[in-house]
């Protein structure tokens, strides 16, 4: 199937760049530049609006941030990380040399080198959150993948998990995280831990917030696979995994990517409010700390960090939707 | 009759319904020969598909049975191969990988890998449709992919090819052209099949013998038609051979006359006296057949 998919994604990828190179008639090029113009424009406005509106709102921590002050802070961030990532090549750069002369005089010294200890940057969150995030979703796939075919193929199985799903569903992520948290710091005792614990408290959280959607797609789309196909399978006398890897999962692959997709959303919201909540690293701490700092750019850095988490999250499904692409045979 | 190769017996199927159970079918036998073409035609609703799905294993009978080739039929399996109406291809897979699932399946350890290649594609050109190996169901037409549900059962090798209403869903030029190629294959490969449809043409066409079903509810054979036409059979020069439109006749005259579309009396409405007069009726067919 793979295989199958590469060919008709090189296909299409093939007859855009044909579509590109041809030349378009005014008409294409019309509803090209509306595709283009209309998104433009509406950002467009929706700046100028921000621009306008900002200096109107007054808090304790000066005037609400325009989209001037926000760029700055933007580029500012990015120097911060930059200044810290070159001090910390610095850092260890200097730790190496001194190794080097402590090795020259004494071959056998044991030597070591320390981590950079400054602070994380806006962009070290970043990173941090998306590894989160990723971590929490692919767990919550892999149980509720498998969980919801269960589910969708049996009919009683169904029956007895249904009322607990449903109870489950609409619980906040910041009513699980006291008790992950509990949870976690006493069960996950290590002396040389692989995890930090504040990845697992706000992994797990992200995990059992973001694993419904998926679980119930997935059920819905075994339990609508065709009946039709369903004899053919059993005129086949396929055997229960053969009929659930050719027939069940196949026929609901558009069904669970949607699933997919509605909770890698919601991981990715989650995961914000888990992480300023129990102050662990990633952005929603980023976000915490700026605000109980309260300097006068505080309110700009934050309004990034915003920016930042819509822009992440858009990217994370567009990632999602190419995944899809290649996958699903119905796109 | 040849020898029975395939035999219902007293088939009895009931329904369980929020009213009761609905009886389709009461007391049917049938007995089928090797490599006898059989068309079973009746009404909607007669419970046709019922007796097919009987013989697929698809249900099982609530009384009586199915016997193939001496053994009884209680679960499906290829060698009762069934092409449904809508094609039933997954359309997922290639037309070549749909036919390969199931000679995967089926001959997994009796041929080597270039044997089960070497099949899949005869089976393919059988129904003249290796010219569209790598297409999804998606992008070939109705038609064509209702060909390649065809060469998927026929790739099963089945000792008895069953049909639900195989054209029913195709317009009629598609739908004569798919009848040609079906006599076509019958001719070379002499395989026994059931097949149910509404086309009297159709039935009295293809078959060697027409089993005609009175209405359900509890539907019985009404009569049993032999079509005694030398093959290979030819649609236009029929359409004027008077032994062709005798045969014709009666089976539009059976359906029409005989077993008037009922339209009125759903299952959980009839009372006793219809009940009774059901029973009288089939008494009637039963010395009628």
């Amino acid at each position: 199937m793979s295989t199958l998919s590469e060919t008709t994604s090189s296909n299409l990828v093939g007859r855009r760049l044909v579509r590109l190179l041809s030349l378009p008639n005014p008409g294409q090029l019309a509803t090209r530049a509306q595709q283009l113009l209309l998104p433009l424009v509406g950002i467009m406005l929706f700046l100028g609006f921000w621009h306008l509106a900002a200096p109107q709102v007054q808090t304790s921590l000066g005037a609400f941030p325009g989209p001037v002050a926000v760029a700055e802070q933007a580029s500012a961030l990015w120097q911060e990380h930059q200044d810290q990532r070159d001090r910390a090549d610095k850092f260890i750069a200097m730790q190496e040399e001194r190794n080097a002369r402590i090795l020259e005089d004494n071959p056998e010294a044991e030597v070591r080198i320390r981590d950079y200890p400054g602070a994380p940057t806006f962009i070290d969150q970043v990173g941090t959150s998306l590894l989160t995030v990723l971590a929490g979703f692919l767990l919550a796939t892999v149980i509720a993948v498998p969980l919801g075919i269960l589910v969708g193929l049996n009919r009683y199985f169904n029956a007895a998990v249904n009322p607990l799903i449903q109870v489950f569903k609409p619980v906040s992520p910041l009513a699980w995280l006291p008790l992950v948290t509990m949870v976690v710091s006493a069960t996950y005792v290590s002396d040389d831990p692989m995890f930090e614990k504040s990845f697992l408290t706000s992994m797990i959280t992200v995990t059992l917030c973001s694993l419904w959607p998926t679980l119930i797609n997935t059920s819905v789309g075994v339990g609508a696979v065709s009946q039709d196909l369903v004899n053919v399978s059993k005129v086949l006398r396929l055997s229960f995994w053969t009929h659930v890897r050719k027939v069940v999962l196949p026929s609901s692959v558009p069904m669970i990517f949607t699933g997919l997709r509605v909770s890698l959303g919601i991981a990715w919201m989650v995961l914000i409010a888990a992480e300023m909540l129990a102050q662990n690293p990633g952005l929603g701490k980023f976000v915490w700390d700026e605000f109980q700092n309260g300097s006068s750019q505080s309110l700009s850095r934050i309004m990034v960090a915003v920016l930042a988490i819509g822009f992440i999250g858009f990217l994370l499904d567009r990632g999602m939707l190419v995944v899809q692409r290649r996958v699903a045979w119905d796109r | 009759m040849s020898k029975a190769h395939l035999e219902l017996t007293g088939v009895q199927m009931a329904f369980d319904t929020p009213t009761g159970p609905f009886i389709a079918l009461d007391d049917l036998n049938l007995k089928i020969g090797k490599g006898e073409f059989v068309s079973l035609i009746g009404h909607s609703g007669c419970g046709k598909s019922t007796v097919l799905n009987i013989v697929a294993g698809l249900l099982k009978a609530t009384r009586g049975g199915c016997v193939l080739d001496g053994h009884e039929v209680n679960e499906p399996g290829p060698e009762r191969a069934v092409v449904f109406q809508n094609h039933s291809l997954m359309p997922w897979l290639t037309v070549y990988e749909n036919v390969e699932l199931a000679v995967q399946q089926v001959f997994r350890k009796r041929m080597s890998k270039r044997e089960r290649k070497e099949w899949i594609l005869h089976n393919l050109a059988l129904v003249h449709m290796d010219h569209a190996l790598d297409k999804r169901p998606g992008e070939i037409s109705g038609g064509m992919a209702q060909r390649v549900g065809i060469a998927r059962a026929l790739a099963m090798k089945p000792s008895v090819l069953l049909m639900d209403e195989p054209f029913g869903a195709l317009d009629a030029l598609t739908r004569a052209h798919l009848q040609d190629s079906l006599m076509e294959i019958q001719q070379e490969l002499n395989n026994t099949v059931i097949m149910i449809t509404h086309d009297v043409d159709e039935a009295v066409l293809l078959s060697d013998r027409i089993i005609m079903m009175t209405n359900g509810p509890a539907a019985l054979v009404g009569e049993d038609l032999s079509i005694e036409l030398p093959r290979p059979r030819d649609r236009v020069t029929l359409a004027d051979d008077p032994a062709y439109v005798r045969y014709r006749q009666a089976v539009l005259s059976f359906l029409y006359e005989k077993q008037r579309f009922p339209g009125k009396a759903p299952a959980s409405e009839k009372d006793d006296d219809q009940e009774q007069s059901t029973a009288e009726t089939r008494r009637g067919l039963r010395a009628i057949a």
